[in-house]
């Protein structure tokens, strides 16, 4: 009998997966024409990409950067035989020529240096607050930050933002030394009365003479000269800044046990985030200097800034407000149990966890504010598109669109995409889960 | 066993209202709402006095007014002799229908998008990354004004359609313009007519009789097609065959509607090129569609992010569980991924709705008559009565967005998981 029982002795080797399988082309299948229906879906989206991309990339790439004006674009553009009335492709002039000027507004151009150092320097001062690598001696410099970016934009004196940063000193030595004196409580209301007292009373005609013994100022600004990108940046950093506190202590308010402040924090919430942004803007332009001190009458550009922080804080506290509820009720249990007062667990235990699941919203809020700051053009002032009006007015550049909105737009989406990233960023840092 | 002794009877000292609990916050509480009730007192004392000065006391006189002025985009008969009160109303009902339709587009385009993001074909979920991503980080006034432009500078004019550089779409039955779009209006040649309410006032409307016919035959429809599912439902309980009813159920509902339609001479009204400008049919301005493009496009991209996480929050295991139980896949999504997916979609979806009619506002800048374009735009500027039409325009503003929350949150109760 002849054994016809076969085993193999060793093990075969691997072969490679087939074609259509592996590589480019079994991701294609995989991803693009795996049945029919996704087939045909894949066709008529290439269909779409391509008729898209061939009607648009031709008029991008159009040879008129150095044109002086649309009509000198055209006959560039006709010319080179491409159809000449705005259809042959883009006249990119208008960007070379006024790209400063969407930048900084009417400000002076040979004092360009001082916002561009401003902003370089809101990098510098970003960097500790946003990256964990960066040094903490920049902290200082956010400290002072907020006066020196107010002096270098609108200039004058001195004296002025300095005295104004004083009040803070005033407040932070009247809480350590009442504080020492007469208990905490005092020192709170020290900390608020003193520097109160300084702002209202002692700034304006300290500020004065010291500019009278010593002229040290630079050249000052009027607010109506500041627009574009610039402004919206002032107005966008500034409400972001200030509306993130403002808005964790709204959020506090209305989730606390004391029925009156809870009430006051519910009632004004729900009133900004009733109304639409451009009704508080009219507030900003007509109506906010009624309801002030007869006779007083400050600049437009502040009063936006203080109505855009007031819109922001109320989104921020719901934001806020959410990540507070996420949080399992045990942490305050256990922060109680601790012993901490209510101050010492929020800031301890309560505030980085809601802050840290409250990231994504506190970002979209913030690219939300920094997109409503073109809002301002509509009572008049001069951001990217109000600008782009004005120099649509101008007889070289009447009639040109899509080269203006197109580069207003793509500068927009650059600093709200990147905005988007860093929270993503931000979230994997701050994720501690598994 | 020791018990604890009571705490000395020592009487009320005036430092336990800052340092005893029980009275603290009543402190807090007292010395907040005096220094509210200050800041309100300086505000309205400072309104007062400036005021006084201009000349202007606090009163809505105006609004009974002639408002001399003209709407170009009226939903109710208004003429500039009528009211400031009137004009006003116009511009409420403007807002209305515009928030009314970026809404409906919105969700279906949101929808849409989320989903076709979620796709397993590469391509799509890339574009659809992309126009999300785009829409999301670019403003909406930049939107407006591109739309807006678009349909003022690259639609043909009325009278390249007599020389047949551009045709009308759609069977010759929509004419789009650099006007504006035509298309075609409903009509009923034997209607029944309106009624007018409210007289000659500020505020008389008229409501088409026709509409409210169809309105009730429709409902009573709705009502009998849900009886007929009730009772499918209940066969299949008692007996386990659910009988097929999708006809009868559809039946029930279009089949009055076509005859009622019939009864009343139903036909439409073609737009029709008659000297320099298209005639009949109806006409949406271009503010009206750029607005309504703009906007739609705009909330959907942030509605389709909301349905995406949505969606990816309904854990994976239910459809398998849905499977493993032999449900078909249709109905594994009817029954057991929407009701889930929709819990989590619906407060994101209100407040996208709050959103779009906030922003609406923005019509100002293509010139749309809404609220802010006629109360708080022209009705200022001609009388002057800064702080009466702002206020005015916010509560109206407010009213609006406390009604569509309040409306969208009694949906969200009644669909809400019922937790023991």
């Amino acid at each position: 009998m002849v054994d016809l029982s076969f085993v193999r002795k060793d093990i075969v080797p691997q072969r490679a997966a087939p074609l259509s399988e592996a590589g480019i082309v079994g991701w294609f299948r995989k991803n693009m024409f795996s049945d029919i229906p996704n087939t045909i879906l894949t066709i008529i989206v290439l269909y779409f990409i391509i008729s898209v991309l061939s009607s648009i990339l031709p008029w991008v790439f159009s040879p008129t950067w150095y044109s002086g004006s649309l009509t000198e674009c055209r006959s560039i553009l006709a010319e080179l035989g491409r159809d000449g009335h705005g259809g042959g492709g883009a006249c990119w002039g208008v960007i070379r020529e006024r790209w400063l000027q969407l930048l900084f507004g009417f400000y002076p151009s040979e004092l360009y240096w001082r916002p561009i150092l401003a902003f370089f320097l809101l990098g510098l001062a970003l960097a500790p607050v946003l990256f964990e690598g960066a040094s903490r001696k920049l902290l200082y410099l956010t400290a002072v930050y907020p006066f020196l970016c107010f002096w270098l934009i609108w200039g004058g004196s001195i004296w002025f933002p300095i005295t104004v940063f004083a009040g803070f000193i005033i407040a932070y030595v009247g809480f350590v030394y009442v504080n020492k004196i007469a208990g905490s409580l005092s020192g709170v209301i020290a900390s608020i009365v003193l520097p109160l007292i300084w702002w209202l009373f002692i700034v304006s005609p300290l500020s004065t003479m010291l500019f009278s013994i010593l002229p040290i100022g630079s050249e000052a600004i009027d607010s109506d000269r500041l627009g574009g990108f610039m402004l919206a940046v002032l107005i966008g950093v500034t409400g972001i800044a200030l509306s993130l506190p403002i808005g964790i202590l709204l959020a506090l308010g209305r989730q606390s046990d004391l029925p009156i402040l809870k009430g006051v924090c519910v009632c004004f919430i729900e009133f900004i985030r009733g109304v639409p942004l451009i009704t508080l803007l009219f507030v900003a332009s007509t109506l906010l200097n009624i309801f002030l001190p007869p006779g007083s009458n400050f600049d437009l550009i502040l009063r936006v800034m203080i109505m855009v922080t007031l819109f922001a804080s109320a989104y921020m506290a719901e934001v806020v407000r959410g990540g507070l509820a996420a949080l399992p009720k045990g942490q305050y249990e256990a922060a109680d149990s601790l012993g901490l007062d209510y101050w010492k667990a929020q800031r301890l235990i309560i505030m980085p966890q809601a802050l840290k699941i409250s990231i994504p919203g506190i970002v979209s809020t913030f690219i939300g504010l920094f997109k409503d700051t073109t809002l301002v053009s509509i009572i008049g002032l001069l951001d990217p598109l109000g600008l782009s009006t004005n120099i649509r007015a101008d007889m070289a550049w009447n009639g040109i669109l899509w080269e203006l909105y197109g580069f207003v737009g793509f500068i927009f989406f650059i600093f709200c995409f990147s905005m988007s990233r860093y929270s993503m960023y931000l979230e994997r840092r701050l994720a501690t889960g598994h | 066993m020791n018990a604890i002794p009571d705490p000395d009877k020592q009487g009320f000292k005036f430092s336990q209202l800052l340092y005893d609990t029980r009275y603290r916050s009543m402190t807090i509480q007292v010395v907040s709402l005096i220094a509210l009730l200050l800041f309100f007192g300086w505000l309205i004392s400072n309104t007062a006095a400036n005021l006084a000065t201009l000349g202007k006391p606090i009163q809505f006189k105006f609004l009974g007014e002639p408002s001399n002025y003209d709407i170009n985009q009226r939903l109710l008969d208004y003429t500039s002799r009528d009211t400031h009160l009137r004009a006003g109303l116009m511009g409420l009902l403007n807002t209305l229908v515009l928030a009314f339709m970026g809404c409906i587009t919105a969700t279906v385009l949101g929808v849409a998008i989320g989903v076709m993001r979620l796709s397993k074909n590469w391509l799509v979920a890339r574009v659809m990354t992309l126009y999300i991503e785009m829409f999301r980080n670019i403003p909406v006034l930049l939107w407006i004004i591109i739309v807006f432009s678009i349909m003022i500078e690259t639609m043909p004019r009325p009278n390249q359609f007599r020389s047949g550089e551009a045709s009308m779409k759609l069977l010759d039955s929509v004419a789009i313009t650099n006007r504006g779009v035509y298309i075609p209006e409903p009509l009923f040649s034997n209607g029944l007519g309106d009624i007018y309410l409210l007289g000659a006032s500020s505020l008389r409307f008229g409501i088409s009789l026709d509409l409210i016919a169809l309105l009730i035959v429709l409902f009573v429809g709705v009502f009998v097609s849900r009886k007929i599912k009730t009772s499918a439902d209940k066969i299949q309980n008692e007996t386990g065959v659910r009988p097929t009813t999708w006809w009868k159920r559809i039946s029930v509902i279009i089949f009055p509607i076509i005859l009622v339609l019939w009864a009343l001479g139903f036909h439409l009204g073609y737009p029709e090129l008659k000297g320099f400008n298209f005639k009949g049919g109806t006409y949406m301005r271009n503010s009206l569609i750029a607005l309504w493009i703009a906007l739609s496009l705009y909330t959907a991209a942030f509605i389709a992010e909301n349905v995406r996480s949505g969606i990816q929050a309904v854990e994976k295991g239910q459809s398998e569980a849905a499977f493993a139980l032999g449900i078909s896949p249709g109905r594994t999504m009817n029954l057991i991924i929407l009701p889930q997916a929709l819990r989590i979609i619906i407060p994101p979806l209100i407040s996208q709705y709050l959103n779009l009619t906030k922003n609406s506002s923005l019509a100002i800048a293509v010139g749309y008559m809404d609220l802010t374009g006629t109360l708080m735009g022209i009705t200022l500027n001609q009388t002057g009565r800064e702080l009466e039409t702002v206020l005015m325009g916010m509560a109206i503003y407010l009213v609006i967005s406390l009604a569509i929350s309040s409306l969208m949150n009694w949906y969200n109760n009644s669909v809400k998981l019922v937790e023991r």
